[in-house]
């Protein structure tokens, strides 16, 4: 019977050809607008490492007294997000984990070896060997420097496709140097395209950011006295100078730890407490620093990855749906009563409630279907007009998965079946007998 | 085939109740053609639409065919009316956007018939209202009487045990009457149970029998002289 329904349903829908066109753009405005705001709250709220998520851990550091400036807007644990110099010599130099890095942003002026192209800034990040195992940074060439390389901040870079593209035209480069700052790195690994949705490990500035062009040694950089392009908060005062503003409590690095195991979270927990412990007792703080420890999970939303103001626009899009379904509602309803007549001689040659029911519930999903390929439409034509109206963070948030399409195109069919029981039920009630008086 | 035994149908509003049969009691028997005549508000279609299972009755008794309907639940009763009813309405009641064919497949659909049976059904009940030339026709391309031929063929294709007819002429111009009538007397001849509603004493006479219903009651006509006088004064 459900081949029968559905070709009533398609003799039904051209019946009527206009009030069709409007329930099918009732419902596709509603859920182009409403799939447009949730794929760019999904990107912005996923999970950007879903394999080790739970075993990543930001760690942070209460080396500020608690009476001091608020760092983190509404942090209830007054922890800063970032750690000083210090805290990250330290916690380097303890190996308390399975693997850890300190890391910052910074940036350096690279000159080409080829004449035709001009010098240019590359956004680099500065940080340890174990960030790309830590962070299952995938290899096109090469591989991560070594300990050695760490320990002798030696000159070596890893870098992005994207630049390997545009200075070797994505040949192997591994072993060839590159100028920065009018010192020679030697190329040591090609990553692939990596590009993590939030940047969980960096979200002082630009949550949605690139993973930037190269990464180089931690230590090359506090040598070459490179400063950050991230944020720097300071407390207390801050003596002038490199040194001055690596001995200062001004905070400015972010720290990762990886715990692949329960135990291991506990004991890094006791270790990091043990630690502040030390720093209190060598007379560093007249008070014992908290310590704080947030898998990436927690990390997102501690940090606020997702705005409020983006929540707020998904409940809006999400309520226009309600209103666009309220309508195809009152419309499905005048079509299913202007048609019960019909039902009405249905019943008479035998169709149950079952039946009739049935029948205008596939030709909601009819509706609901078509409504939702043409808010499919919709949300693809959103989606450009963001990219179109906006940065290329927005562009990088933008892209409608397998999982989206299919989204989409069910969410119309189930909101437009919910929106037609109604309708529906008002259907199978209708007394055959009397519609046959009436006539 | 049909009987109903004080038979009642009351309405109820929270301040009247009314009854559209009272004490009704009738007995169509397999192979009759009975004409139920009687006065607007009669309870004529009310008859019609309890002896079609379109509407429960407060009291009484009804068998059809045999069973006794009281407590059917709509399962039960739209299945009774599927394989035992066919309906022929006044206004036709074909579905507009359905062809011919399409319309007299309508109640073999609900029937559960495989494909082959039902287009055997449709090509064996149109040519039986003379239409098989028009099945891929739609209503709006049809006169009112191949309209309502198309609607006697729907009722035909199940083989129902009776045909429940509503006024069948009572938006046909006298010609196209005739024609309709005299289907359904050919479908009696051949052995059909039909009941036929009707204003027009021209048809109830045509009809084996003729029961008249006033105040929601049959009437003798023997006992109401002036009745049949009446209703034989219009032939």
């Amino acid at each position: 019977m459900f081949a029968y329904y559905l070709r009533l349903a398609l003799h039904s829908l051209r019946r009527n050809v206009v009030l069709t066109i409007l329930m099918i753009l009732a419902i596709g405005v509603g859920i182009g607008a409403s799939m447009t705001t949730v794929t760019v709250f999904r990107a912005m709220s996923g999970d950007p490492i879903p394999e080790k998520s739970a075993q990543l851990f930001a760690i942070q550091f209460g080396n500020w007294p608690m009476n001091g400036p608020q760092m983190v807007p509404g942090d209830g644990e007054g922890l800063q997000e970032q750690i000083s110099y210090r805290e990250a010599v330290n916690l380097m130099d303890a190996h308390a984990a399975t693997r850890q890095a300190a890391m910052y942003s910074t940036g350096l002026a690279l000159t080409p070896a080829n004449p035709q192209l001009q010098p240019f800034q590359v956004q680099a990040r500065a940080t340890y060997r174990d960030l790309f195992p830590m962070f299952d940074v995938p290899f096109r060439y090469g591989g991560a420097w070594s300990a050695d390389d760490d320990r002798d901040h030696a000159e070596v870079v890893v870098i992005s496709r994207a630049l390997n593209d545009k200075l070797f035209a994505g040949a192997n480069s591994v072993g060839k140097t590159l100028s920065l700052d009018n010192h020679d790195y030697r190329v040591v690994g090609v990553i692939e395209k990596w590009e993590p949705i939030p940047r969980f490990y960096d979200l002082t500035t630009d949550k949605y950011g690139t993973s930037g062009d190269l990464f180089l040694p931690f230590t090359r950089a506090i040598e070459a006295q490179m400063e950050t392009w991230g944020n720097s908060n300071c407390s207390g005062n801050v003596d002038p100078g490199w040194e001055g503003r690596l001995n200062s409590e001004c905070v400015w690095i972010q720290f990762w730890a990886e715990l692949p195991t329960p135990a291991d979270v506990t004991r890094y927990r006791a270790f990091l407490k043990n630690y502040a412990t030390e720093q209190q007792r060598s007379g560093r703080f007249d008070w014992l620093p908290r310590t704080g420890m947030h898998d990436v999970p927690g990390w997102l939303i501690h940090e606020h990855a997702v705005s409020n103001e983006v929540r707020i626009l998904v409940l809006v899009s999400f309520s226009f749906l309600a209103v666009c379904l309220l309508n195809a509602m009152g419309l499905m309803l005048a079509k299913i009563m202007g048609r019960s007549g019909d039902m009405s001689v249905r019943r008479a040659l035998g169709a149950n409630r079952g039946a009739v029911f049935s029948q205008c519930l596939i030709e909601a999903g009819v509706i609901g279907l078509a409504g939702g390929l043409l808010g499919l439409g919709l949300t693809i034509l959103g989606l450009l007009g963001l990219r179109s109206l906006f940065s290329d963070e927005v562009n990088r948030l933008s892209h409608l998965s397998p999982t989206d399409v299919g989204l989409a195109v069910l969410l119309g069919v189930a909101a437009t079946v919910v929106a037609g029981l109604y309708p529906t039920w008002r259907a199978v009630q209708v007394q055959p007998a009397w519609q046959l008086k009436a006539q | 085939m049909l009987k109903m035994t004080h038979l009642s149908k009351a309405y109820r509003t929270e301040v009247v109740e009314t009854y559209a049969l009272r004490e009704f009691s009738i007995h169509v028997r397999e192979g009759e053609f009975v004409a139920v005549t009687g006065p607007s508000g009669s309870g004529k279609t009310t008859f019609l639409t309890i002896a079609g299972l379109l509407e429960e009755f407060s009291g009484g008794e009804y068998r059809l065919d045999g069973a006794d309907v009281r407590g059917l639940n709509d399962n039960q009763r739209s299945r009774l009316r599927n394989e035992k009813i066919g309906f022929i309405f006044q206004a036709f009641n074909l579905i507009p956007d359905l062809n011919v064919a399409d319309n007299v497949d309508v109640p073999l659909r609900y029937r559960g018939f495989n494909g082959a049976e039902r287009r055997r059904r449709i090509q064996e009940s149109l040519e039986r209202v003379g239409l098989a030339a028009r099945s891929r026709h739609y209503p709006s391309e049809l006169s009112g009487g191949q309209q309502q031929r198309v609607a006697i063929a729907r009722a035909l294709a199940g083989s129902p045990r009776l045909l429940l007819a509503d006024e069948p002429t009572g938006n046909l111009d006298t010609q196209m009457a005739r024609g309709v009538m005299e289907l359904l007397e050919e479908l009696h001849r051949d052995g059909a149970t039909i009941v036929m509603v009707t204003h027009d004493p021209e048809l109830a006479i045509r009809a084996q029998r003729e029961v008249h219903i006033v105040d929601g009651q049959v009437v003798n006509l023997t006992s109401s002289p002036r009745l049949v006088v009446g209703a034989h004064a219009g032939l």
